[in-house]
């Protein structure tokens, strides 16, 4: 290896910085993602190098399942698919149901816009998930497993297929799992990309083969789920974090976060923000250092204007919320929600009413359709923005929003409709100026809504140079060579294309 | 593959597997590619083929291996190049006209290409 024996990297490692001191992760704790980007996920020898299985093993062979609950249990991990709830509680829940079969079922239908860190997971370390799975099949006494994986990810479901199999090869999955007593299968269900199949009746619904509608909780999953059997149902996130859990211990857990949200989050960082990607922090962090430490502020030097979490169930926290630590509770004090992971950043050039009803476009059209409040409030809801975006909102409008998302909050069937107004009432406990701008001055502050804004040309500024005439899409623009353009307000499509396209910075936004 | 039939067999084999690995980058070329949703939807396919066409061309043994999301999704195509006991260095939007270059440099001559590295991976990971 002659070619090697250049002098690196003595003289030159020191100039180029450890993964651990960039800005990107210097706060980040990988702990879930410990594994991905670094193994190669279809490569089970990879995962067990670095204590794959390991957790597995000591659960079946020194741990009794009441043991593995009570880790868990003092962990006092929580749910990571967004409610939050303890998982070592449902486990045992689930233990003590007395019907047999059981089921441990895995949430992969990640459908919040914006959202990707459980494909994430699924794709870059698939035996994460399958471990914890088996740990906790192990701890309520299930012996089947499903994965319901949304089949838009086709990469994560090759993924795990290929290692569903090798983890068969090992007797990882099976029966006499590492010769124990212990047989546990795991199966893949594609989910056809209905959102409210995320809800976990529905899930369970969806695997049986009907309809994916939620029914009422209770009776809950852990006494009665998938075919009417006790079934844990769990996120992606919540199981890959299980086995570091029991290697570890609760004790580490703890030692991470804060006291009533310990361990990590896991943010998938996108919107306006230099540093899209995912990452992994200690409970507890501010908004604050996310955004503009891990994320790397705001490019083109725009004003931070609001974060949205919990995706299209959740909520938006303007500039003062920057402050807020990021953990179950705080985040809901604060008028936002944990949800699964979405964290998407808007900057000064977006309205936030339009940013409210992007998200309520998205849930009323998931509403399944099976309860009243959720089918028809969401359609009332979006009604009501729409009228604000157009410039025909009427102060009545504000109080239709506040009757209807109330009530679609107290009487709908499952979180889709009941979580379903929250980020229109976020948006209008934080930018209420925005919405009354738009109702009472007919002015969108952000200049987006195009039933509210007007093009004019500067014509002190306009060198006539015909760029934005010749790119209008439609033929809204007029005038001749080297003389000031006019446009002409009636045909004007409010593209903002001639805005984009000049160079003498001679379109104005009204 | 063999079944492992008990949890020392799952110990051995994570030794074992543990000194192979070691082994490797203690002896071998070893390249690796983001190749999540997030890096092919940024241009990682290319760029592995362009890689492995190139260290064919230039006779080069070198493991080429792919792996999952590392986080920055943004940064995508991202490449990481360890030369026999070396750091794992990462280089950034890797589309495969840089791949030439990065050959000839760092695998070649054993130069890390400064302007288009970011990091290195720390051994503790």
């Amino acid at each position: 290896m002659s070619q090697t024996s250049a002098g690196y990297p003595e003289t030159n490692s020191q100039i180029l910085s450890s993964y651990t001191e960039l800005p990107f992760y210097r706060k980040q704790n990988r702990i879930a993602l410990k594994n991905c980007g670094i193994i190669d996920p279809k490569n089970i020898d990879e995962y067990i190098a670095r204590d794959g299985y390991r957790a597995l093993g000591n659960a079946l062979t020194e741990l009794s399942p009441d043991d593995v609950i009570a880790i868990i249990k003092d962990s006092s991990l929580r749910g990571r698919g967004g409610a939050g709830f303890a998982t070592g509680i449902k486990w045992e829940f689930c233990r003590r149901s007395r019907a047999t079969p059981k089921f441990v079922i895995c949430n992969a239908d990640e459908g919040d816009p914006g959202a990707f860190m459980d494909r994430s997971i699924l794709e870059g370390d698939p035996h994460s998930v399958i471990e914890g799975m088996a740990i906790a099949a192990y701890a309520i006494g299930a012996h089947e497993g499903y994965i319901y994986c949304r089949a838009e990810y086709p990469l994560a479901i090759a993924h795990l297929k290929t290692a569903i199999a090798q983890a068969h090869d090992y007797g990882l999955l099976g029966e006499n799992i590492l010769g124990t007593e212990f047989n546990f299968d795991l199966f893949i269900k594609e989910g056809a990309g209905a959102f409210v199949c995320g809800e976990e009746t529905a899930l369970m619904a969806s695997i049986e083969g009907r309809r994916g509608e939620p029914r009422p909780r209770p009776p809950f999953p852990a006494v009665s789920g998938l075919w009417q059997k006790p079934s844990n149902v769990n996120n992606v996130k919540s199981y890959a974090l299980a086995p570091q859990i029991i290697l570890n211990g609760a004790d580490w857990f703890n030692s991470i976060g804060t006291q009533k949200s310990p361990g990590t989050a896991i943010f998938a960082l996108t919107g306006k923000i230099n540093n899209t990607g995912l990452i992994e922090v200690p409970m507890g962090i501010q908004l604050r250092e996310i955004i503009f430490d891990i994320g790397g502020a705001i490019p083109g030097g725009k004003q931070f204007k609001a974060v949205q979490t919990g995706g299209p169930l959740g909520g938006c926290l303007p500039a003062s919320a920057l402050d807020t630590p990021v953990d179950f509770d705080s985040l809901v004090e604060a008028g936002a929600t944990m949800g699964s992971g979405g964290m998407i950043v808007v900057d000064e050039d977006t309205c936030m009413v339009e940013f409210a009803r992007y998200f309520l476009t998205f849930a009323s059209a998931e509403s399944c359709g099976k309860c009243v409040p959720c089918r028809i409030g969401g359609q009332r809801l979006l009604e009501a923005l729409t009228r604000i975006t157009e410039g025909k909102g009427t102060p009545q409008d504000l109080e239709d929003i506040n009757y209807i998302s109330r009530n679609m909050k107290e009487g709908s069937l499952c979180a889709l409709g009941q979580l379903t107004p929250g980020p229109v009432m976020a948006a209008l406990r934080f930018f209420e100026d925005e919405f009354r701008a738009h109702i009472f001055d007919n002015q969108c502050p952000a200049k987006v809504c195009k039933g509210l804004i007007t093009f004019t040309i500067i014509a002190e500024k306009c060198e006539g140079c015909m760029v934005c005439l010749r790119n209008c899409t439609s033929d809204a623009i007029t005038g001749s060579k080297r003389q000031p353009h006019v446009i002409d307000i009636e045909r004007c499509s409010r593209c903002g294309i001639c805005a984009t396209v000049c160079k003498f910075d001679a379109v104005k936004v009204d | 593959m063999s079944r492992l039939n008990n949890v020392n067999d799952l110990s051995l084999l994570r030794e074992n597997l543990q000194e192979k690995i070691q082994a490797e980058q203690e002896d071998k070329i070893i390249i690796t590619i983001g190749m999540g949703t997030c890096g092919l939807a940024a241009g990682a396919g290319d760029t592995f083929r362009k890689i492995q066409n190139e260290l064919t061309n230039r006779n080069i043994t070198a493991t080429v291996r792919s792996v999952g999301c590392i986080g920055m999704c943004v940064k995508e195509p991202l490449v990481d190049i360890q030369l026999p006991g070396q750091p794992r260095i990462t280089y950034t939007n890797v589309v495969p006209s840089h791949v030439p270059r990065l050959i000839e440099e760092h695998i070649l001559k054993g130069l890390v290409v400064y302007e288009w590295a970011i990091g290195f991976v720390p051994p503790e990971w």
